[in-house]
């Protein structure tokens, strides 16, 4: 095994919210391995003094002016929503206490 | 009389304003047309029958009240599932967006019907653009209409397979990687990526933020630069959208490349390029400087790592993008979820497939905790370094000229085991996404398989124009026809 | 062994721009639930965000105010990690390059100036709200805040009381309003504070273990919370114990912090620059135009006022403990009225009025100009500051000027002497027996005599010319 391990890809898998099974979590360690190892060609360049390309375009502030216009009627709001109550978005319970801002 | 699904689509909007035909003619013709043969081809995964007859009712009334119907007035085309549309689905040929109704139409849409554009329906792709035979799609198989036991490419395939089989007048795809020029390529039609900036992002839905482009694949190169006059310009809703006037592409179909220098880089004409595609390739430069073009050598020394950067690029900023796909606002929720944290989990593990797993796998990895630097900072400064060789190699040349695609149309499955092997299907289209560059493809004749082979041209950021006057004058002098996708 | 205590904050102010920081819908507050969304804010697909020019401005608005250096380029970046709360699951934020950074406020604890570093203020969305009061333990999750802007504050550790972060939270507080960058309202929570606080034996240089507070709903609850905290964390060390670093919350009514969220493997946010935006930059000319509109700050303007009208250290404090209520006082001053009078009636009679009514002064129906006017007419003698108190009450309601309350009610004081001599001598002649009292010697009848006097001038007639009739006829 190269440098990376089931441990690796359970932890990953735990920040990217998905679940594998012994058989899928080989075969991505496997597969990811391979794929790293081939990236890791770019360790050939030196780029030291290379500044990061952070964004595509050269541009620099873009804005919108502070101007209030229309949001979703409720009901196209929560259409597409897999449980709401014609006011809320419903979830099953939220366990932990992570989050906000 | 050759049928209306034949036409190009400079040909139906010509017509359709000269009152030759009417636009609810030319939608019933190719309405017929995917009735026929797409239960062959399988690349519309809707087809929106009625609201199409509306849309071409309409344009049809302006004609008669004596108004202007647009430049696109009665032009029947196909949508790529990853676009918004209020109509219809937007499900990124995925099942986590089963049944998804946008409430919002992508700008382009807005744009493309104000000029009299008429929706057949959504089209298939790789699931979320991820892929290069739209294998990955969680709807169906889409074949290429050149030969059905192979992929018609992807992740656009459902675009390039309906417009080699004349199931729609042109399509729209995105490109992050390649995933218009690619298909474009191998289903014998013309796909173009715009630069980035030039065409809005609004109402597509990412894949890789700083890669993505839509476009474009048609049945010209006259038609490409149609779709574009519409398609360019700044949009307010995306702030990546570049502020700068569109010309009229179609002005620039001169035919005079007289002077042009066109680019040949040494790193891809070397021995890995197969002789079949090699020989296509060499013999449309030779067109080009038949017709006057001055062909010179670059170098674009970091060519050979851009496979690396992009998949560290698109990998890491897809894992965030695909990261709102939780059951919570749209799409599908695992039903036995006891907790959120469950729900997550379940509902990404079952709707998510096995291609996008792996992505969101490895691009999680390369930004989390200790790896970013070697990961994902390395690919930034190295995309750098490619931009950069592109900027030095324009210096020298207006166009670069490169192979689509290494290989033609390969059968079901034959790639779908090693991913890196898929992923090298898009190694000469890449580099233009990561440096931001419009390419086109254009095809160059058929294999000795009976598949279509594509050369791929390059231009500066923002210099279209150029682009696709190469692209069109060597179009009209190769002599070669393509001829009909047999469907078979 | 003694005890200091390190503290830090992060306060997240929303700040109070008309729209949502990348979308156009409205950052209203009480709307409706799920009603100021839109597919941007609601993290939809195929959605892209575009930065609000007014968060920029207010934010370096907020930025220079606190002492610190505009980042000439700034970008945003994603912060990822998931939550109901989260539309997109990541956050836009601002990582290694905030727009504001290296700053400071300066503070007073108990008269002594302080000076508290900040370390940065980035900007960045707030998120929406969940609400855990349906049935079947599910959770209900409302968009409206999703996207308003917020602004997140760090300090360095350079607090060391609990009331050095009331006085911290109270300046800035105070600023941030001043500016007109946020309402800082904690109960609508557009202002948010979390202390991260820790204890070491005093004078040592490395920093305790500490704890993070959340989730406290007012200034006061900071500071128990804080008090709490130090003597819990001290309590421990002495007992042989040792801190843990955790997130722990505050019960205000046990008065106690207790464990939320204990040290979890470390958070991997995987930030990464957020490619849908273009890189903020606030050239040199941009940053002075708006330095330029920056009004006087409070504590500036405090000592102006006590240097420049000769106000005491408190009423300077009050009377700049809000832009509006300074400016309000330095108009009524500048329309000729006596500085300390004008700062004894904003302080007593009209603050009065404006708590009962539960008003904010600048929206009071007395303008300045007005109060001015009757300050003027206690000094020229026109009315009497007795009647002036119900002049007061009468301008607070109709909003008349007191010159037109006074005609209409006849309320023009009383100070032609020939005038009062009558009811005084009414008075004396009603009262015999107090007359009696007052030539036996009883000097304290006068205040009843005056008062009759009053009384029966229905309080019009001058006090000072009363006292002075009142004796003259007595000694008669
Ligand atoms: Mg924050
Ligand atoms: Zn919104």
């Amino acid at each position: 095994m190269g440098k990376i391990s089931t441990k690796d890809v359970e932890y990953v898998a735990g920040l990217a919210q998905l679940a594998l099974d012994d058989a899928a979590k080989e075969r991505l360690a496997r597969e990811m391995d391979e794929i790293l190892s081939y990236m890791d060609k770019l360790n050939e360049l030196d780029t030291a003094n290379v500044e990061p390309m952070m964004h595509a375009m050269e541009m620099t502030n873009v804005f919108r002016e502070d101007v209030v216009g229309e949001s979703l009627p409720r009901e196209i709001a929560l259409r597409d929503a897999p449980q709401h109550d014609g006011e809320y978005f419903i979830v099953p319970k939220i366990l932990d206490t992570e989050g906000s801002a | 009389m050759t049928a209306w699904h034949e036409k190009t689509a400079h040909e139906i909007r010509n017509a359709v304003r000269a009152r030759h035909v009417s636009a609810a003619e030319v939608a019933e013709s190719y309405l017929n047309r995917i009735a026929a043969v797409d239960p062959k081809v399988d690349s519309y995964t809707q087809v929106w029958a009625d609201f199409a007859r509306a849309q071409a009712a309409r344009v049809d009334e302006k004609i008669a009240r004596g108004e202007d119907a647009g430049r696109l007035a009665g032009v029947p085309i196909g949508i790529k599932e990853v676009i918004c549309t209020k109509q219809g689905h937007t499900t990124c040929s995925s099942r986590i967006l089963e049944g998804y109704q946008s409430p919002h139409d992508a700008t382009i849409i807005r744009k493309l019907e104000a000029e009299g554009a008429v929706f057949l329906g959504k089209l298939n792709m790789d699931e979320f653009a991820m892929g290069s035979s739209t294998e990955n799609s969680a709807i169906k198989t889409t074949r290429n209409p050149w030969n059905l036991r192979c992929v018609p490419g992807g992740s656009s395939g459902g675009s390039a397979a309906a417009v080699a089989a004349d199931l729609c007048a042109f399509s729209l795809g995105s490109d992050t990687g390649g995933s218009i020029r690619q298909p474009a390529c191998l289903c014998g039609c013309v796909g173009i990526k715009p630069t980035y900036g030039r065409v809005s992002r609004y109402g597509l839905v990412a894949f890789a933020s700083s890669l993505d482009q839509i476009g474009p694949l048609t049945k010209d190169v006259e038609d490409a630069a149609l779709a574009l006059n519409v398609l360019c310009g700044k949009d307010a809703m995306d702030a990546t959208s570049a502020n700068l006037p569109v010309p009229d592409f179609t002005q620039a179909l001169t035919g005079d490349i007289r002077g042009l220098r066109i680019g040949m880089p040494v790193e891809c004409f070397t021995e890995s390029l197969g002789a079949e595609m090699r020989e296509k390739v060499l013999s449309a430069i030779e067109v080009l400087k038949g017709q006057g073009a001055e062909v010179v050598e670059v170098s674009l020394p970091t060519l050979d790592y851009a496979l690396a950067v992009y998949y560290i690029i698109c990998t890491a900023e897809a894992s965030a993008n695909l990261a709102r796909f939780d059951g919570v606002r749209y799409g599908f929720r695992h039903p036995a979820a006891g907790d959120v944290r469950e729900m997550y989990v379940k509902t990404k593990t079952a709707a998510f497939g096995p291609e996008v797993r792996r992505r969101i796998m490895l691009g999680t990895y390369v930004l989390s905790s200790g790896y970013y630097d070697a990961y994902y900072l390395k690919a930034q400064k190295v995309r750098r370094l490619i931009k950069e060789d592109f900027d030095r190699a324009f210096t020298k040349c207006d166009i670069i000229v490169t192979p689509t695609s290494p290989t033609p149309a390969f059968e079901f499955g034959a790639k779908t085991a090693d991913p890196l092997e898929m992923y090298l299907s898009d190694i000469y289209t890449i580099s233009t996404n990561l440096a931001t560059l419009p390419g086109i493809s254009v095809p160059c004749g058929l294999c000795a398989s009976g598949l279509p082979a594509g050369v791929q041209f390059m231009a500066k950021p923002f210099d279209e124009a150029t682009l696709l006057r190469v692209a069109h004058c060597y179009e009209k002098n190769s002599g070669i026809t393509l001829g009909k996708a047999p469907i078979a | 062994m003694e005890y200091e205590a390190v503290i830090g904050m992060e306060v997240h102010v929303e700040i109070n721009t008309k729209s949502k920081v990348f979308c156009a819908c409205s950052t209203h507050f009480s709307a409706p639930a799920n009603t100021n969304v839109c597919p941007i804010c609601l993290g939809m697909p195929g959605v892209l965000p575009v930065l609000n020019r007014e968060m920029v401005n207010k934010s370096v608005a907020a930025g220079l105010a606190l002492n610190c250096t505009i980042s000439r380029w700034s970008k945003l970046d994603r912060k990822n990690y998931f939550y109901p709360d989260m539309a997109k699951n990541y956050q836009i934020s601002q990582y290694d390059l905030p727009l504001c950074s290296n700053g400071h406020l300066d503070i007073e604890v108990d008269g002594q100036p302080k000076s508290i570093g900040i370390t940065r203020a980035h900007m960045e969305e707030d998120t929406a709200r969940n609400t855990h009061t349906l049935g079947g333990g599910q959770s209900g999750v409302d968009f409206n805040r999703s996207g308003v802007p917020l602004l997140e504050i760090v300090t360095e550790p350079d607090l060391r009381s609990a009331q050095d972060a009331y006085a911290y939270l109270t300046a800035l507080k105070q600023i941030l309003q001043y500016l007109d960058v946020s309402d800082c309202n904690m109960e609508e929570g557009s202002l948010r504070a979390e202390a991260n606080i820790s204890v070491r034996p005093k004078g040592a240089s490395v920093f305790g273990t500490k704890t993070e507070v959340k989730n406290v709903a007012s200034f006061s609850g900071v500071m128990k919370a804080i008090e709490y905290e130090i003597k819990r964390q001290v309590e421990l060390i002495e007992s042989g114990g040792a801190v843990e670093q955790e997130t722990r919350g505050w019960d205000p009514d046990r008065g106690i912090t207790f464990t939320q969220r204990k040290k979890e493997s470390a958070h991997d946010y995987r930030y990464f620059p957020e490619p849908d935006l273009v890189p903020v930059v606030v050239d040199a000319a941009w940053e002075q135009r708006i330095r330029e509109s920056l009004p006087e700050l409070p504590l500036p303007r405090k000592h102006r006022f006590m240097e420049q009208y000769g106000l005491s250290d408190y009423d300077a404090n009050v009377l700049t403990g809000t832009q509006a209520m300074a400016d309000y006082f330095e108009a009524a001053v500048q329309a000729d009225a006596d500085a300390k009078k004008t700062a004894n009636w904003i302080m007593g009679d009209l603050q009065a009025l404006l708590t009962e009514a539960k008003a904010d002064i600048s929206a009071c129906n007395v303008t300045p100009a007005c109060l001015a006017e009757m300050i003027r007419m206690i000094n020229d003698n026109t009315i009497s500051g007795k009647i002036a108190k119900e002049v007061l009450a009468e301008m607070f309601v109709s909003g008349k000027s007191p010159k037109q309350i006074v005609e209409e009610k006849g309320l023009v004081q009383i100070t032609d002497a020939s005038a009062i001599e009558g009811i005084v001598r009414q008075v004396l002649a009603d009262n015999p027996q107090q007359v009696e009292q007052f030539k036996a010697g009883k000097d304290r009848v006068v205040g009843f005599l005056v008062g009759q006097v009053m009384k029966a001038s229905r309080g019009k007639a001058n006090p000072e010319k009363v006292n002075e009739i009142l004796r003259n006829e007595l000694a008669k």
